[in-house]
């Protein structure tokens, strides 16, 4: 038996020791199933494709029931994804299965943001995942996985080859999901335009860079199935959800004037490869693949975006601790320079203000010295005017004295002169 | 949100449980067990005798024959396989345990061990690039209780209830064929009273749906802490050669129910639980060292009271909140910062123009001051202008006079002579 992952990892540091009788650890695998079982299964499909290539039909033909309500019209604005959740129940096995469909893809105009809604929900899922795995107080156990699983690309059977968009929304979902690419409504090609159509296709995406989902060839018991597997890639599909009689038995298949397409018959289509593959095979490797391998790189980007790295691994161990207090303290030394900043520009402003309003005053005392002077002025003239008029007014009074006088010494004169006269006169 | 749908035919979903399976035997499994207990309570013969190997021996001796004068804690692994089965087992002892005269804090270097895997597989899920991450984290400590019949030592009350949340305790009764089926009894009914008095928690088996199950699970519960014998010698009884400890008196077997739990044990923690005994180190003891350390993390520093109820975010949307809320502090602190400075603005121009309205008053009182001086001046130099202009009137009028009179005279003079 090839070495397990478990004890190539142990290395030297472990030594194989030989039982001696029946321990009892061979029950191990039973009892993780057993675990699995009891908490029940998820599984998350995504279909992408252009409305009308039987997205729908195909799911309830897989999965043996009828899931959604009514088909899907043309005139979508942009692309939508929508999802559903079913618990389903074969045997004793529980599966929450969610199916998402991609609404309105491939009917605009101008395709060239088609992708991006898909693009964003994948992530989506991703970042709520990573999100409940940073808590602090998590719940991972019974945390209900939205991880898209797998992603069924629809191929419009045209024949020929690939449609750009396609390609490039192919090229853009192909690290983030696993894509297993088929050829819808594959009952409108004949079977030699099949064979050419799907090795077009191939290497058109082998040429493209364009990585789909290979089915797993590491472990024995399954490698030789899938290897072959692979080779029919991508899987030519019908889907239907009509029974018609063949012979005694009632099987899915669509009937045409020319003939019935048996969907479980593998002459016909691939549909049972697919079912095999998609389901009875590989459901489990397909959510492995997309936990170890997209999730992963999904988180490791978007860490990385956020600042965080992990120290070199030659020198001291990685420290959560020592990660996240570094990180916390520049964030908080960001925080305390943006407060300081704005405390500066408010002692500018405050100085700045202040001078201004002492340039304000300091200009009005100016204007009232200068106001002031001029009142001075005024005042000073006023009263060398006044002065004048005293002046003026002493002369005066000293001349009417002085008139004055000299009028009450001639009228004494006068008077004594008349007496004089009169006098006279009498004498 | 959820609808149940039913199948109308195969799918095939019902193969996932096989392909669980195939997956889980490609990686192997690897599980570590702890035996804590005092020299001489044949720790290692019973994991010799569980896992029918001589993990134990003349080269690799067992921690009481290694003897350390403090407590250490070593592990040994070793990988076992059966029916396509590889398991790589750790057992981890500690050599020294309960020795010395002293043995206080003699369980530290156990709990710093049990951290310290948590530690390691803490940064190694942190890590931005992480691998397939192997899982050393201690998943059963096998704590062995000595014979005495009395009931627990303080050293085994103290160490279960420091241990009794990191990591899942399984006590046993050593040596169980030094006492006979009554004592035993007496002694597990003692211990398990002891246990619930002290509130420690032990390993508890889960409950499940299966009715079967159940049964057997309570049957096991009845029969806690489980009281062992383990043996490295296989000695003939009734020609069936079984493992067991021969006596004078007869043959102790280990495989038989009715001399030990040794089968019970064995069944429970390899055959049934030890899927389960891992699910619960991690999904509790784990994440309780993991919240425990987080929460240590983030919150240095920041104002606790406040932050009690929100452990359900991750750090990194702690950091967001705190940025948002910080962002909003400050917004109102230069909200506020902004009023008050508009404030003293307003207040120092409102002084500015009083001051400037009381200047212009002073200023208009002046000036009305001086133009009303002004006006008084003009009047009484217009009143005296008046007056003068009066007097000189009045002057030249007399002197007219005067002159007239004198002239009047001469004339009558004049005409006196005549």
């Amino acid at each position: 038996m090839a070495a397990t992952e478990i004890a190539r990892q142990a290395g030297e540091g472990a030594r194989a020791v030989p039982l001696s009788g029946h321990v009892g650890f061979d029950s191990m695998p039973d009892q993780l199933v057993n675990k699995s079982v009891n908490h029940g299964f998820c599984f998350n499909i995504l279909c992408v494709g252009e409305t009308g290539l039987g997205k729908s039909t195909l799911m309830d033909t897989l999965f043996n029931t009828k899931f959604e309500g009514d088909p899907t019209q043309h005139n979508q604005p942009g692309v939508q994804l929508k999802s559903n959740t079913y618990e389903l129940q074969e045997s004793n096995v529980r599966l929450k299965l969610t199916i998402v469909n991609s609404v309105g893809f491939g009917d605009q105009i101008n395709k060239e943001d088609s992708y991006k809604p898909i693009v964003e929900f994948i992530d989506t899922q991703f970042e709520a995942y990573l999100q409940e795995e940073l808590k602090i107080k998590r719940t991972l156990h019974s945390y209900h996985d939205t991880r898209v699983h797998a992603c069924l690309y629809f191929i419009s059977p045209t024949g020929h080859s690939l449609k750009s968009l396609d390609l490039v929304t192919m090229k853009k979902l192909d690290s983030k999901v696993n894509i297993i690419p088929i050829i819808a409504k594959s009952d409108a090609i004949s079977k030699s335009e099949l064979a050419k159509f799907k090795i077009k296709i191939t290497s058109e995406l082998v040429s493209n860079g364009v990585q789909i989902y290979q089915f797993p060839t590491d472990d024995e018991t399954v490698a030789e199935i899938n290897s072959t597997m692979n080779g029919h890639l991508p899987f030519a599909v019908v889907g239907s959800t009509e029974e018609v009689k063949i012979g005694n038995k009632m099987v899915k298949a669509r009937q045409y004037p020319w003939g019935t397409v048996q969907v479980e018959n593998e002459n016909h289509c691939d549909f049972v490869k697919l079912r095999e593959m998609l389901i009875r095979v590989n459901m489990e490797d397909l959510r492995e693949q997309t936990h170890t391998r997209h999730y992963e790189l999904y988180r490791r980007c978007k860490l990385e975006e956020m600042g965080f790295k992990d120290t070199d691994p030659d020198s001291k161990p990685f420290s959560l601790q020592e990660t996240y207090e570094a990180k916390r303290n520049e964030f908080m030394g960001e925080l305390q320079k943006k407060e300081e900043e704005m405390r500066q520009m408010f002692v500018q402003r405050v100085k700045e203000k202040e001078a201004e309003l002492k340039e304000a005053e300091k200009e009005l005392h100016e204007k009232f010295d200068r106001l002031k002077k001029l009142h001075q002025d005024e005042k000073k003239k006023l009263e060398d005017k006044k002065k004048s008029l005293d002046d003026e007014l002493n002369i005066f009074k000293q001349k009417k004295t002085a008139a004055e006088l000299l009028q009450s010494q001639a009228q004494q004169a006068g008077g004594s002169t008349t007496l004089k006269r009169d006098k006279e006169r009498k004498n | 949100m959820e609808q149940q749908k039913n199948l109308e035919g195969y799918v095939g979903f019902a193969n996932l449980p096989n392909q669980v399976y195939r997956k889980s035997v490609k990686r192997g499994f690897e599980f570590t067990l702890m035996v804590v207990g005092e020299s001489g309570l044949g720790k290692s013969t019973l994991i010799n005798s569980l896992f029918l190997t001589d993990l134990y021996s003349a080269e690799y001796p067992g921690p009481s024959h290694r003897i350390k004068k403090t407590v250490q804690v070593e592990q040994s692994k070793v990988l076992v396989k059966e029916g396509g089965v590889q398991l790589l087992l750790t057992i981890v002892d500690t050599p020294g345990f309960g020795d010395a005269v002293d043995n206080s804090n003699c369980w530290q270097p156990v709990i710093d061990h049990i951290d310290s895997k948590f530690e390691d597989y803490l940064n190694a899920e942190s890590r931005v690039n992480r691998r397939q991450m192997p899982d050393n984290r201690v998943h059963c400590c096998l704590y062995f209780i000595a014979p005495s019949g009395h009931g627990l030592k303080p050293l085994d009350i103290e160490f279960m209830k420091r241990l009794h949340e990191k990591v899942n305790i399984i006590p046993l009764i050593a040596k169980a064929d030094t006492m006979t089926p009554e004592e035993c009894q007496q002694f597990k009914k003692q211990i398990m009273r002891e246990i619930q008095e002290h509130k420690i928690k032990t390993y508890e088996f889960p409950e499940t749906d299966d009715e079967e199950e159940n049964k057997i699970v309570k049957k096991i519960k009845d029969r806690l802490p489980l009281a062992v014998v383990g043996s490295n010698t296989i000695i003939e009884v009734n020609g069936k050669r079984v493992r067991g400890r021969q006596y004078p008196w007869g043959v102790a077997e280990v495989e038989n129910g009715e001399h030990c739990d040794f089968t019970i044990l064995r069944n429970m923690l390899i055959r049934t639980h030890m899927q389960d005994l891992k699910d619960v180190t991690n999904n509790v003891h784990y994440e309780n060292y993991r919240s425990r350390k987080l929460a240590a993390v983030t919150y240095n520093g920041a104002d606790n009271n406040k932050n009690k109820g929100q452990l359900t975010k991750s750090p990194l949307a702690q950091m967001e909140e705190e940025r948002r809320d910080h962002v909003a502090k400050m917004k109102k602190m230069e909200m506020e910062m902004e009023q008050v400075f508009e404030m003293k603005v307003k207040e120092k121009l409102q002084k500015l123009k009083d001051s400037e309205a009381e200047l212009q008053r002073r200023h208009e009182q002046m000036k009305k001051n001086l133009e009303a001086q002004h006006k008084e001046l003009e009047e009484k130099r217009r009143q005296f202008e008046e007056e003068k202009n009066n007097w000189e009137v009045q002057q030249r009028l007399v002197e007219q006079q005067k002159l007239d009179a004198s002239r009047t005279l001469e004339k009558n003079k004049k005409k006196k002579i005549f």
